[in-house]
């Protein structure tokens, strides 16, 4: 069903009118859901302190490529401790991951701190003059336009992405498994605990376990006696009835059992996770940038938590939902479109049922949204939501509330409330809904609600 | 580190001569090192210098992105630095001829770092030497004090932009030609307020002094205020009372924290004050790199320039010279460049010296034509550009010689940024070509820390009362709280600070008139742990 035919369907079922205003809104949109390119960096104008003898003159530059993450545990440690003498932390993580095309599952760790001083803040000109001015020179009549570059397309997630603008170069290529430890350690999230079903995975260990005939590293006494006698019985050197001479008993090679060093499959719970994002047109802007920045954070927590072995499955809705393969397609898609979010979690449940997912996975579902549905009712949402339940270790549902909005009252949290379903499947479904302009404290605090016990 | 070849080596002392030759003046010795990768990921942290203190921020990427320079006073990627010997830094696979240009470069610098009146402070000692014993003593400090010791450097260095650098230049200018503090009350205030005399009694004395330094040279002094106090009895007493109620010397906040600070002043806490001293001192010594980085590089750039061109052991290579120097001293289109600014004013002050424009003459010219003409070939350029390397800072080189006539020569012009909202891009339009705009515009972009001074009268019952004086921009406000926790910290006790919040009422139109902007005076107060702000 496309967007339009829905919007008639729902108008005949009667609208309200901030629904209508909001479908509208998202009707009248008419973006695509392209990834965008990555735009080049604005010049700098009035940079006068930034070039410097060793790149102008030696081309030198320094790249921070071979970052110590042990360096990064002690930091860490240290700013554990910071709290201790009633001092706030100085060392930030969150915001620097940035999963690549090229490198999956790799994000970018840098431990980053400012000093702060009183300086002045430069901000204030722009905001002042409302543009920056800097240096140039060469031709040009007063208020001739020399020179254009375009903005990249208003919204999405990259802005704050990671370790853009500035800093780009000193960028610290880490992986999204030591993110993961440092947001465990660092952030006390809980530890998982084991359950559902177990299945094998391609990991070993190497264990004395199989017996061998003939050869091996220890002998097994007890299978070898057994088996030297049932090779006498065969030849008739024991007498079934009476006393057992033992020094009549031939001895075979290949009587004597061993124990031998064996490749053992290792069994270990696994998880799969499903990431559901809201892109539809309402979502612009910083809505979605904290979505992603959390589901970014959560990612890698897991890994983390599973030693690498989370399978993930990235999902998009607007009014339709849609799997994409890896996360740089679901981190920076654009936004666009209506809403509604059975779509996604129709299309979880049939991912799941398709493949038997659930006998062989812990199943974690995270959905960021901004709260808006045009099932304003949750009539189809609901009853999808109760079936992703029923196998689910835990359904987390970040609302990105707009701040134009009254908290609390979005659609969403309006009929997960009316539900039930918050209080009846407490141990399973999880709602935390936030301010769209809060920081990365907020986002850390957001995904310890979401996955705490 | 290793040293640079013999054979390099070799090439810096030829580069050497020719330096000298010109007029250039640095002492003998240096030191070359070859750095590789490794060795720029600890440098760079340290500000170059091999030898300082241990810091872990320094294993952390530091977000620079605000401020960014505001927070540092020193040049992090500097090929040279300002030490004695002076070491500088070199890639092991640069060509001969660029280390010829790169050693010119460098010489300048050093040239500029022996010369220069804003690095007096820094000729009396080695740095390298100096922040080797500062490191030993940090880390003593550490085996003792533990992380206590981190903190202190933290908090002390939350307040290394607010060092009296100036204060501290001026006490070492003072020359020895002024008149001591007891002539100066003589003169100025006794004869003329305590004891007035007439003029003519006035000259009388003038005259008595200046007989007496005639007969009796360095002893003249003293031998007039013998015959004076015989002559003015109550003069001694006026004296002292004077000196007594004489203000003290107005420190900046570290010092007056090392000073005064009940806390550091414990006998518990004595250690504290070592490091505050080192982290002030070590701010200090880097104050003037940040405030000459226009001169610096300019008076490097036209060096290099210069003498490469002249140097007979690189012909054949004057292509590849113009493309590293093009890249180094080109004018950007917009943006700027410290190294083409600079050089580009040496230049012009040079020719403009040479025509002598700098006289009393030409200055009192006031046809258009006659000044555009003017050209009494002094040549005295040469010798005008080395004066302004020694007596000048950005500021006063600016401010003095960025005039329409530099501007219009090298068609500069102030740039503006604008969206376009229709065609979503950003604009780069030419927004003034005037001199004073141009001028404004570079002051701007200058460093310059705020202005935050200890005031006396409300500090009262121990609390430390700190007044920002605003110059039109407030503080970032971010940064208030953990700044102000470092001093309470320091201080031992409530700390407020008095400053100014700018409120901007768009009202959703685009442009900012200055009268949108609404002013308010705020106090934060930094008391127990909790900041708490009052609009006043």
């Amino acid at each position: 069903m496309n967007r339009n035919e829905l919007y008639q369907r729902l108008q005949a079922a009667g609208l309200t009118e901030r629904q209508q205003q909001n479908i509208a809104a998202e009707m009248d949109d008419c973006g695509d859901h392209s990834v965008p390119v990555p735009r080049a960096q604005p010049i700098p104008l009035n940079d006068l302190y930034g070039p410097n003898d060793l790149s102008c003159l030696q081309d030198m530059r320094v790249n921070s490529a071979s970052f110590n993450i042990r360096t990064l545990d002690q930091l860490i440690d240290r700013d554990k401790l910071r709290e201790l003498d009633g001092f706030p932390r100085k060392i930030r993580i969150g915001r620097m991951v940035r999963p690549g095309r090229n490198s999956e599952g790799k994000v970018v760790v840098i431990p980053t701190t400012v000093e702060e001083k009183f300086i002045h803040d430069n901000r204030f000109d722009q905001k002042q003059e409302g543009e920056s001015s800097g240096g140039g020179s060469g031709e040009g009549e007063e208020g001739e336009v020399i020179g254009e570059q375009p903005v990249r397309p208003e919204g999405e997630g990259e802005g704050t992405g990671a370790g853009k603008g500035k800093g780009a170069d000193h960028d610290m290529e880490s992986n999204a498994y030591d993110l993961g430890r440092v947001l465990t350690e660092k952030f006390q999230l809980p530890n998982l605990k084991e359950k559902g079903t177990k299945r094998s995975l391609t990991r070993y260990t190497y264990d004395l376990t199989d017996k061998n005939r003939g050869f091996g590293q220890v002998l097994d006494k007890k299978a070898t006696l057994l088996q030297v006698l049932k090779t006498n019985l065969a030849l008739g050197n024991l007498s079934p009835d009476g006393e057992i001479d033992t020094t009549k008993l031939l001895i075979a090679p290949r009587d004597k059992i061993y124990r031998i060093l064996s490749r053992e499959k290792d069994y270990e719970s696994q998880a799969l996770v499903f990431f559901v994002r809201d892109y539809s047109g309402s979502m612009a802007g910083k809505a979605t940038e904290l979505i992603v920045t959390q589901h970014v954070l959560i990612y890698s927590w897991l890994l983390y938590q599973y030693s690498g072995q989370v399978e993930t499955r990235f999902i998009l809705h607007d009014t339709e939902a849609k799997e994409v393969e890896d996360f740089h397609s679901y981190y920076n898609s654009r936004v666009a479109g209506g809403t509604q979010v059975a779509a996604a979690y129709r299309m979880v449940n049939q991912l799941v049922k398709k493949d038997s997912l659930d006998r062989d996975y812990n199943i974690y579902i995270f959905h960021g949204t901004d709260g808006d549905d045009w099932d304003r009712e949750g009539r189809e949402t609901i009853p999808e939501l109760k079936t992703m339940l029923s196998y689910a270790s835990r359904v987390g549902i970040t609302i990105a509330e707009h701040s134009y909005g009254t908290s609390g009252n979005t659609e969403v949290q309006s009929y997960l409330n009316k539900s039930g379903l918050l209080d009846q499947a407490r141990d399973m479904l999880r709602l935390d809904n936030m301010s769209e302009n809060e920081g990365e404290d907020r986002i850390i605090e957001g995904i310890r609600k979401l996955i705490s016990e | 580190m290793e040293l640079i070849s013999q054979q390099t080596k070799a090439i810096m002392e030829g580069c050497k001569e020719r330096a000298r030759a010109v007029g250039l003046r640095f002492e003998d010795e240096t030191l070359e090192y070859v750095v590789t990768n490794r060795d720029m990921l600890e440098l760079t942290p340290k500000v170059m210098i091999p030898t300082l203190y241990d810091y872990w921020v320094h294993d952390v990427e530091v977000l620079r992105e605000k401020g960014k320079y505001e927070l540092y006073p020193s040049n992090p990627y500097e090929t040279v630095i300002n030490t004695r010997p002076a070491i500088s830094f070199y890639n092991d696979n640069n060509p001969d001829w660029l280390n010829v240009m790169i050693f010119y470069h460098v010489l300048a610098h050093i040239d500029f770092f022996q010369n220069n009146l804003y690095f007096r402070h820094t000729w009396d000692y080695d740095l390298a030497g100096q922040a080797l014993a500062d490191k030993r003593l940090i880390a003593r400090l550490r085996s003792e004090h533990g992380r206590w010791v981190d903190y202190v450097i933290e908090f002390a260095r939350g307040i290394d932009n607010l060092v009296d650098f100036h204060g501290e230049l001026s006490t070492l200018h003072r020359g020895k030609k002024d008149c001591s503090a007891r002539l100066d009350f003589f003169f100025d205030v006794f004869l003329q307020q305590q004891r007035p005399v007439s003029t003519s009694e006035y000259m009388k004395e003038v005259e008595a002094y200046n007989l007496a330094c005639r007969d009796f040279g360095d002893l003249g002094e003293q031998s007039f205020f013998t015959e004076m106090v015989r002559k003015y009895p109550e003069f001694e007493a006026a004296f002292e009372k004077h000196q007594g109620g004489k203000k003290q010397k107005k420190s900046d906040l570290l010092q007056f924290l090392i000073d005064h600070s009940p806390m550091l002043n414990s006998e518990e806490n004595l250690w504290m004050k070592s490091v505050l001293q080192v982290v002030r001192s070590t701010s200090i010594y880097f104050q003037p790199q940040i405030r000459t980085k226009i001169m610096n590089e300019g008076w490097a750039s036209y060096w290099h320039e210069t003498l490469f061109m002249q140097d007979d052991r690189i012909r054949g290579h004057e292509i590849s010279f113009a493309r590293v120097n093009a890249s180094v001293t080109a004018m950007p289109r917009v943006g700027l460049n410290p190294y083409a600014l600079g050089m580009r004013l040496f230049y012009f002050i040079e020719e403009a010296a040479n025509r002598g424009c700098y006289t009393h003459d030409y200055r009192r010219l006031r046809d258009m034509e006659l000044k555009r003409h003017y050209d009494k070939k002094l040549g005295k350029g040469r010798e005008y550009i080395f004066d302004v390397r020694e007596n000048y800072s950005d500021f006063t080189f600016l401010n003095s010689f960025v005039d329409q006539d530099f501007v219009d020569h090298n068609q500069l012009f102030v740039a503006g940024k604008r969206l376009n909202e229709e065609r979503m891009t950003w604009q780069y339009y030419v927004k003034s070509r005037h001199a004073d705009d141009y001028q404004q515009m570079l002051f701007d972009s200058l460093y310059h820390p705020p202005k935050i001074v200890i005031d006396e009268a409300k500090s009262q019952e121990g609390v430390l009362y700190l007044n920002h004086n605003i110059e039109g921009k407030p503080l970032v406000q971010e940064y208030i709280a953990n700044t102000m926790l470092g001093i309470e910290f320091l201080w031992g006790g409530t700390v407020c600070l008095e400053t100014s919040e700018a409120e901007v009422n768009t009202e959703d139109k685009e442009e900012v008139t200055p009268e949108m902007i609404s002013w308010s005076r705020v106090r934060y107060q930094m008391k127990e742990r909790k900041l708490e702000r009052t609009v006043l």
